[in-house]
């Protein structure tokens, strides 16, 4: 559809990240979407996440589904590995890719059609198996791609364009999540950067999946007034119950944190997410509270925002399958594939 | 918070145009680039024509203060050629002459008389005619054009080109009386003229009163620069000595040094006071005189001419390096170190005050009019020497006071400046201009051989730009008067236009106290205080503003191109400049 192209130009002030490269080396290419869709607005959140990780681009997978959402692996860090799977199947794909090579950083991008219609169930395994990886869900309450129809995501009495009201019941991919035992969960607005890019960072940093939910509107099928998933709606029922800052392990941390308000979490890589208290009473590292934030929010038909819970105790899915620490793809055909002798003699314990 | 950007009034739009901006008559470089892009160089050229006079003598000489203001030196370290694309335009034209402006067959009555027919006189009279003033110019020479003829030599600018423009003003009806010194300016107002322009520039070449200067064998071998140009051009210096030293280092020494060089100074050197970052001479002038050979001398201070049994032998300098004196041998010696007023022929008791200090005439910046009700004052008598497209604006200036002066009106109630804002929105990725980048290098001016160059003084060095050349030096430039207009009440905040922007220049930030702030805040710091930021009135969802860094913004439209809601267009930005023969703006572009 587009041919135009971003000018090869770069402001000269433009910084560099620690492995020498530019914000601008972790774009991809130019994106087909409706102008000023939320999921341009991801992109571009990520672009930045990733620069600021200084992630070496070759050492990325972006994984997708299908919907303009899943369209967006193709946006950002055109160096990196990438598999756009069929529709609902990038949590087993990835699932797949990781089991086989564990060195990777997993980005999966995939909507809410994607993820809580026809990939239900991938995603809710992928959860359980805790596949370290991040999970975005661009989360539009519509299937964008085939042109509006509501998704599991649209909440009761939510609007179509034309003014029709949805009536069955939204799926929470947060809620859901929390009851299958995810040990990070998130959710953000495309509108917020500031909030999203340091919990796409620390979820870029954790030791399982990350599942990040973000209120990316459809500036074309959804984001008129009616629609529970509109920039303006979501800036008016916005509530931040956790603010996370994020403080990656190259940076020193300064003083140690005396302040009661603040709540700190290290990652298993030594990096830190600190909490500044927002909500009286929560405590983003007890899933009971958690859970029981998030649904009153709901109840109040308010948007829980922020890194909503993390537990950085988790065993991730090669931990649990005590694999090799070496990711599959860098043993040795004779390691890998021991020969007949080793196989009968895994056989023998089984009889 | 920051006051929002007033875009209704032209201030704003104008500065980033900075082109435009830095141009004293505010040529529209944008506009007439994409002409000749078009091929539509008589348009281009009348286009010119209109703002500075004389595109044909300046696509060849002007100072281009638009040069190193514009934006696309910010990008790739080399600005649009624009001067040498006015050329262009000029020498691809075809006849303009039916398209010029004429006087009328009906005159309004009012007698105007002009002193000297330089640039300055030559605008006035430009601007004059076309209303039906009689419009009588004297000057002391026998041809018209004032330093331009008779001190810019023909190597830099052909006759040709000169008769052609000057003569399109005087065939409008000006009454030029040629070999005529104002003598006595009490005189000239006794003739009962409605308002004198002094436009008599600045003839005097500033002498170097040092020992030796006025002894007998080496007076005659000592020349004032513009002096000596203008003998040249008059044919009564033919020759030189091999060894000849120029001093001084401006622009002046650059056309003695190369103008010498053509008469047999075959070791022609300028010699400077100071060390190459003060030089005055603009950058290409130097490399101009380097190519052909001319040695430059910093950091020497003179000190005496030696003279030796009775001729003219060396300069002694100071070495202000290392303290110590050093004698140059030299046959020859041309001293270009400036120029002063000189108005003997002014009388100090007919009410034209002088500065005490400078005795210079007090004169207004803005009306150019002397204390002297109905004299005025223009080009480099003004202020002192300036050069050729700052004696034009003068001009234009000093026109709309005459013609209010000849009205009864009063001078500071000048006619200001408008604008016209059109958006350049065709359809989908479809823009009325070319947003494309073009990454192509600055291109370069191809020269004659110096074999051929030093065969005769008149022959032009610069060859013009190829059609090839044209096509992609056009290109280059970024359509800043493409404006990025916003409207905030139509944005959502998206912040699709900010992801996109390939420069960084927009950021949505808050609502912060102050400026100096602001700019340590956005997508990228704005660190060039000379360029100015654009603040939106706060937004209608968060109440933040956009804010826009002018400084690199490639006019790439992806802004616009991107926003869902056309809170962002691309405009064309027109400025309306009045003048003296249509105060209420430019004119309408012509169409051939
Ligand atoms: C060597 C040299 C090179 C230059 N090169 C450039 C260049 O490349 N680009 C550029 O932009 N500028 C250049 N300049 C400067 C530029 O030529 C002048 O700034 C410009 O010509 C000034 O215009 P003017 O109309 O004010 O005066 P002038 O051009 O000086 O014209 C004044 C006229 O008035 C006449 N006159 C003076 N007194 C009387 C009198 N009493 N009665 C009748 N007539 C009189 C003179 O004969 C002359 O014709 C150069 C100047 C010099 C000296
Ligand atoms: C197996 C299969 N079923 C149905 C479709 C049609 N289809 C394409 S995209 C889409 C929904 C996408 O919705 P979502 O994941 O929310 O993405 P969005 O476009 O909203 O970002 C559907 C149903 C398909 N491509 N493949
Ligand atoms: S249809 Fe909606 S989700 Fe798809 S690109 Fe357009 S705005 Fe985005
Ligand atoms: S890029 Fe073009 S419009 Fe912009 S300052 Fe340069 S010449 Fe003028
Ligand atoms: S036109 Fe818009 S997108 Fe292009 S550089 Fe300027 S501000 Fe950025
Ligand atoms: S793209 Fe348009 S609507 Fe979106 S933030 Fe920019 S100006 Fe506002
Ligand atoms: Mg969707």
């Amino acid at each position: 559809m587009t041919s135009i192209a971003k000018p090869p130009v770069r402001h000269p002030g433009l910084r560099k990240n620690a492995i020498g490269f530019t914000q601008r080396d972790y774009e991809g290419a130019m994106s087909t979407l409706c102008a000023g869709c939320g999921h341009d607005s991801v992109t571009a959140a990520l672009v930045q996440a990733c620069w600021e990780l200084d992630l070496p681009p070759h050492r990325a997978a972006k994984m997708s589904g299908i919907g303009c959402s899943s369209k967006t692996t193709a946006y950002f860090m055109k160096q990196s590995h990438g598999f756009n799977s069929v529709h609902g199947r990038m949590p087993s794909v990835t699932s797949g890719a990781n089991a086989a090579n564990r060195g990777l950083t997993y980005i999966g991008i995939s909507g809410d059609g994607d993820s809580l219609s026809i990939g239900l169930g991938q995603l809710c395994h992928a959860i359980r198996r805790n596949v370290r990886m991040l999970y975005v869900i661009d989360n539009n309450g519509v299937y964008g791609l085939t042109k509006g129809q509501f998704s599991a995501s649209a909440d009761i009495g939510s609007t179509s364009k034309k003014g029709e009201a949805n009536v069955q019941p939204p799926i929470d991919p947060v809620l859901l999540a929390l009851t299958l035992g995810v040990t990070f969960v998130a959710r953000s607005f495309s509108g917020d950067k500031a909030q999203l890019i340091p919990i796409l960072k620390a979820g870029l940093s954790h030791n399982g999946l990350a599942l990040v939910d973000i209120i990316s509107p459809c500036v074309t099928f959804n984001d008129h007034d009616g629609s529970t998933k509109s920039y303006k709606f979501t800036r008016e029922h916005d509530v931040e119950i956790s603010t996370a800052d994020f403080v990656p392990l190259r940076h020193e941390i300064r003083a140690p944190e005396t302040d009661s308000a603040v709540n700190v979490v290290t990652m298993h890589d030594g990096s830190v997410v600190r909490f500044r208290k927002t909500h009286e009473g929560y405590n983003p590292t007890d899933r009971e509270s958690a859970y029981a934030h998030v649904r009153a929010c709901q109840q109040r038909h308010e948007v829980a925002t922020g890194l909503l819970f993390i537990d950085e105790s988790g065993s991730d899915m090669h931990a649990v399958s005590r694999t090799v620490p070496t990711p599959l793809v860098d043993l040795t055909h004779h390691e890998l594939c021991p020969g007949n002798a080793a196989l009968q003699s895994l056989m023998e314990k089984y009889r | 918070m920051p006051r929002a950007t007033d875009v209704a009034s032209p201030h704003h739009y104008h500065k980033v145009v900075d082109c435009q901006y830095a141009c004293p008559a505010h040529t529209n470089v944008p506009e007439y680039l994409r002409l000749i892009a078009q091929g539509r160089y008589t348009e281009s050229y009348l286009l010119n024509r209109e703002s500075n006079v004389f595109p044909g003598i300046l696509g060849r000489t002007c100072d281009r203060p638009c040069e190193p203001a514009c934006r696309r030196g910010r990008i790739d370290g080399k600005p649009v050629a624009i001067c040498r694309l006015k050329r262009v335009a000029a020498d691809l034209r075809n006849d303009v002459t039916p398209y010029l402006p004429k006087a009328p067959s009906i005159r309004n009555g009012k007698r105007v008389a002009l002193i000297g027919a330089g640039p300055a006189s030559l605008t006035v009279a430009n601007d004059l005619l076309p209303l039906g003033y009689d419009v009588v110019i004297y000057e002391k020479h026998a041809r018209a054009g004032g330093l331009m003829r008779f001190n810019i030599p023909a190597f830099r600018l052909p006759e040709r080109v000169l008769d052609e423009e000057t003569g399109y003003i005087i065939d409008m009806g000006a009454d030029v009386r040629y070999n005529t010194e104002v003598t006595s300016l009490g005189a000239l107002i006794d003739e009962g003229y409605d308002a004198v322009f002094i436009g008599s520039g600045a003839p005097k070449g500033k002498e170097l009163d040092i020992p030796g200067r006025w002894d007998d064998g080496a007076r005659e071998h000592i020349h004032i620069g513009i002096e000596w140009l203008g003998s040249v051009h008059f044919g009564h210096i033919e020759k030189i000595a091999p060894r000849v030293l120029i001093i001084g280092v401006g622009n002046t020494a650059m056309d003695c040094c190369r103008t010498s060089r053509r008469l047999g100074g075959t070791h022609t050197k300028v010699v400077a006071r100071r060390s190459r970052q003060f030089f005055k001479a603009s950058p290409w002038e130097l490399e101009d005189a380097g190519e052909e050979g001319i040695e430059i001398v910093e950091n020497h201070s003179p000190k005496r001419f030696v003279i030796e049994n009775g001729t003219l032998v060396g300069m002694e300098f100071e070495r202000t390096e290392t303290n110590d004196t050093v004698i140059i041998p030299c046959d020859d010696v041309i001293l270009a170190i400036g120029q002063d007023n000189a108005f003997p022929w002014i009388e100090r008791d007919i009410g034209i005050e002088f500065d005490a200090k400078w005795d210079m005439p007090i004169v207004d910046k803005a009306s150019f009019a002397s204390t002297k009700p109905g004299v005025f004052f223009g080009g480099d008598a003004a202020w002192g020497p300036q050069n050729i497209i700052w004696a034009v604006e003068h001009g234009h200036q000093a026109a709309i006071s005459i013609h209010q002066y000849a009205q009864g009106l009063p001078l500071d109630d000048r006619p200001t400046q408008g604008m016209n804002l059109t958006s350049t929105k065709m359809g989908m990725h479809s823009w009325a201009y070319s947003n494309d980048f073009n990454p192509s290098p600055r291109s370069t001016m191809l020269h004659a051989e110096l074999v051929e160059r030093f065969s005769a003084i008149g022959v032009e060095v610069e060859l013009g730009f190829t059609p090839e050349q044209t096509a992609t030096e056009v290109e280059r430039c970024l359509n800043c008067d493409v404006e990025t207009h916003f409207e905030a009440s139509l944005c959502i905040e998206c912040d699709a236009c900010v992801d996109v922007c390939p420069v960084s220049c927009l950021t949505i930030a808050p609502n912060v106290a102050d400026e100096v702030d602001l700019r340590m805040l956005l997508s990228a710091p704005a660190q060039n205080a000379t360029q100015d930021l654009y603040v939106s009135p706060s937004l209608p969802q968060t109440k933040r503003i956009m804010v826009k860094d002018e400084d690199i913004c490639l006019h790439c439209g992806l802004c616009a191109e991107r926003c869902p809601t056309a809170a962002w267009d691309m405009k064309k930005f027109s400025l309306v400049l009045p003048y003296a023969f249509n105060v209420d703006g430019t004119l309408e572009m012509v169409s051939v």
